[in-house]
């Protein structure tokens, strides 16, 4: 079957359809991961937007069902060089087409991913549709236009759970982590390291939060754009002084316009498994993975109040900072990883110890 | 961290001819390394027995030698040169032999001859098996079962625990010279003893085959600010049990999942800081069970090797030129990628295409070895 993933500036691509068929509408970005799609397709940052991916071969090793980032696939749509029906590897249960029908994710295959990313590239991150069952072009690039974009969107709603829920049941440390849309690998991470999880929604408020008697924080990763969130900036700006903070990717703007600074929207974004980053203070780099769009500007902190911490090696944007009296930190990449590298996976043993600080002055 | 101040004169031992354990992807390596610390102001001195490669051009080294690479002619040139460092680490198999040897034999020492790359420890550590599988228990990683044997009595008592099929493998030789795998007992005699005395110390270690397994090699690098990184990884068409030398081999690897990628990425940065390699480009491989997922460490070669010449190839990460200058100070942060030029050479390269290497087999030899 015939797929098309149209631009809203005129720009066609012509393919096959190897998932579901449909209409989907999102901003394309592309990802450099060489491994990892199941991962990319679950993470609920992904809401709202296309992910073509840079590398060519995708499907080799089919999917599985302990590698998922959340209950289920969150892309609008899945743009690849060449979908490989065989899959090869032990784990594997199921074909990649086959999980993407299952889903309702519309794929397109057999396009110039290249050329895809080079677009993205020149003219920045841009508003698409992908369907399989339009095929003029003339009215698919219409609808592109039409489409509502990412900027003052609230995604957040769309991916989170709906009630608080207990993530594991025992551990030294409480922590509540605030979904907003966020990625297993982090409370499976927060759990190995000996840690009590319970996750909440978004929209919880900080009496909420306070009433779960947490040790510490931790502000979740989540789509779209940072500035349609007033709600959690708020809850986080009430939560500032009274318990320790960690904030990944979403998490990590949120803290930012707390602080009283400002977001941006990049031009292609950051998103791959091989971003380096420097660890200001130790002069060490970590192969880090990143996923946004969105940046926190770096000129719009208090530089009395706020220490940067990580910059990007690539393009010296933010990549992390810390308050400089409140123990409170927030990374713009993903120590989590999945997919990609564990080189940060330190900062949350730098999370328990902040919060095993702060009990002791309890 | 920054160039080195202390060192001014470097010996960089080359490729030699172009047989097994010293090839062209040497001449490659080596003249990258030559150029690139000449460019920084180093004297370089460069040993190597065969005249017809790139790197014994005259405006390549500072002063070139066209000798054997023996220890005895590489300690004439140290005692005439009195370099203050050896670069082993670009001119293969043969060149770091070579400068166990020297260190053995109390030269390096004599004239005060410091290694940078890989130190004698750190050779050691990756070579002698016996060493490695230590080094790779004590970081918590699977190794195929093995014992090590120095006469034939030992080598029977180990074959009957472990079973067949089995390897065996000498330590200290060419590249996989004399390595064999025996099915039974009666081909093991013979391959076990062939083993023991192809080996420089007389010592085979025997092991569990993992024949028919997948496998994979990691092209990493370090530096003194112990920064690691990825280049490459290369995925054998072939399984385990046929030479990576005549394997179809694909890069990035392509049928591992993210989470046993980075398990694989988690053991190769655990291995290098283990072996301590403290700068430059190493080559690590594993098999993986095509069933059971069952991920083990094969081998690691402390320099650059023939899959660093295809990853540098593959990537455009140039390994060798990054290796020599690592040896000398600098650290990965520092140097600019040679790609981009804008951003460092502290990354992982991210490709977009994937590279087949199809080895050309001599039809004629295969036919000769068959028949006879």
């Amino acid at each position: 079957m015939e797929a098309i993933l149209a631009f809203e500036d005129g720009k066609i691509f012509k393919g096959r359809s190897f998932g579901a068929s449909g209409e989907r509408y999102g901003e394309v970005v592309f990802n450099t991961s060489m491994s990892g799609y199941q991962e990319i397709l679950t993470d609920p940052s992904y809401k709202g937007q296309i992910v073509t991916m840079t590398y060519p071969l995708i499907g080799n090793y089919g999917v599985n069902p302990e590698d998922a980032e959340s209950r289920r696939p969150f892309v609008e749509g899945f743009v690849v060089r060449e979908y490989s029906k065989i899959s090869s590897n032990w784990r594997a249960r199921q074909s990649l087409g086959e999980y993407l029908k299952d889903n309702g994710i519309v794929g397109i295959e057999g396009v110039d991913t290249r050329a895809i990313t080079l677009h993205i590239r020149q003219a920045g991150a841009m508003k698409a549709v992908l369907s399989t069952i339009d095929p003029d072009e003339e009215s698919l690039v219409k609808k592109a236009k039409g489409s509502e974009g990412l900027i003052g969107r609230d995604l957040v709603r769309e991916v989170i759970c709906q009630k608080a829920y207990e993530w594991s049941a025992s551990g030294k440390y409480k922590v509540v982590a605030v979904d907003c849309g966020i990625k297993f690998n982090m409370l499976r991470i927060l759990e190995q390291n000996g840690c009590r999880v319970t996750v909440v929604p978004a929209t919880a408020t900080s009496g909420e939060i306070l009433a779960l008697k947490p040790d510490g924080l931790l502000l979740s990763n989540g789509p779209g754009d940072p500035a349609a969130l007033p709600y959690v900036v708020r809850t986080t700006r009430e939560l500032l002084a009274k318990l320790p903070i960690f904030g990944i990717c979403l998490g990590h703007q949120m803290l930012g316009q707390a602080f009283g600074g400002k977001t941006f929207k990049l031009k292609f974004g950051h998103h791959g498994a091989n971003q380096p980053v420097k660890d200001i203070k130790t002069g060490k780099v970590a192969i880090s993975v990143q996923n946004h769009g969105f940046c926190v500007d770096i000129n719009t902190l208090d530089k009395k109040q706020i220490e940067i911490t990580h910059v990007n090696l690539n393009d010296n944007t933010l990549e992390g900072m810390r308050h400089k009296k409140l123990p409170v930190f927030s990374v713009q990449f993903h120590p989590e990883a999945s997919p990609g590298p564990h080189d940060a996976n330190y900062l949350f043993r730098e999370f328990i110890k902040l919060m095993a600080k702060s009990k002791n002055k309890k | 961290m920054s160039k080195r101040k202390d060192i001014k004169k470097i010996l960089i031992i080359g490729s030699g001819p172009i047989v097994i354990g010293q090839a062209c992807e040497f001449d490659y390596s080596g003249t990258q390394a030559c150029k690139v610390l000449k460019q920084e102001g180093f004297e370089v001195v460069l040993i190597n027995s065969n005249p017809a490669t790139i790197m014994t051009d005259p405006q390549v080294a500072s002063r070139t030698y066209i000798e054997p690479i023996t220890p005895d002619m590489v300690a004439k040139v140290i005692e005439k040169e009195r370099p203050d460092a050896l670069l082993p680490t670009l001119g293969g198999q043969t060149a770091l032999n070579t400068t166990v040897a020297l260190a053995e034999n109390g030269i390096l020492k004599k004239y005060k001859v410091e290694t940078i790359g890989a130190n004698i420890k750190a050779i050691k550590k990756a070579e002698d098996r016996e060493l490695f599988k230590k080094a790779m228990e004590k970081i918590g990683l699977d190794l195929p079962r093995s014992g090590q044997a120095y006469s034939l009595k030992e080598a029977f008592s180990i074959a009957k625990k472990i079973g067949f099929p089995l390897i065996i493998r000498p330590s200290f030789t060419l590249a996989g010279t004399g390595g064999s795998i025996a099915y039974n007992m009666e081909e093991f005699a013979g391959l076990a003893s062939k083993g023991l005395e192809s080996s420089m110390i007389s010592e085979i270690l025997i092991e569990e085959s993992v024949i028919g397994w997948k496998e994979f090699e990691l092209e990493v690098m370090r530096d003194l600010k112990d920064n690691v990184v990825i280049i490459c990884s290369i995925e054998n068409f072939d399984p385990m049990g046929i030479h990576t030398g005549d394997s179809i081999t694909v890069a990035p690897a392509q049928t591992l999942t993210d989470k046993e990628y980075q398990k694989m990425r988690d053991a190769a940065c655990a291995c290098i800081r283990e072996i301590g390699v403290e700068t430059g480009g190493s080559n690590i491989q594993f098999a993986v069970h095509p069933e059971t997922g069952r991920m083990v460490v094969i081998e690691m070669n402390p320099r650059v090797s023939r899959s660093s010449a295809l990853a540098s190839k593959a990537t455009g990460f140039p390994i060798a030129k990054i290796a020599a200058k690592l040896a000398v100070g600098f650290t990965l942060d520092e140097i600019s990628n040679d790609i981009t030029r804008e951003t460092p050479a502290c990354f992982e390269p991210a490709i977009d295409y994937c590279v087949v290497k199809i080895p050309r087999l001599h039809l004629k030899n295969s036919l000769r070895q068959a028949r006879s």
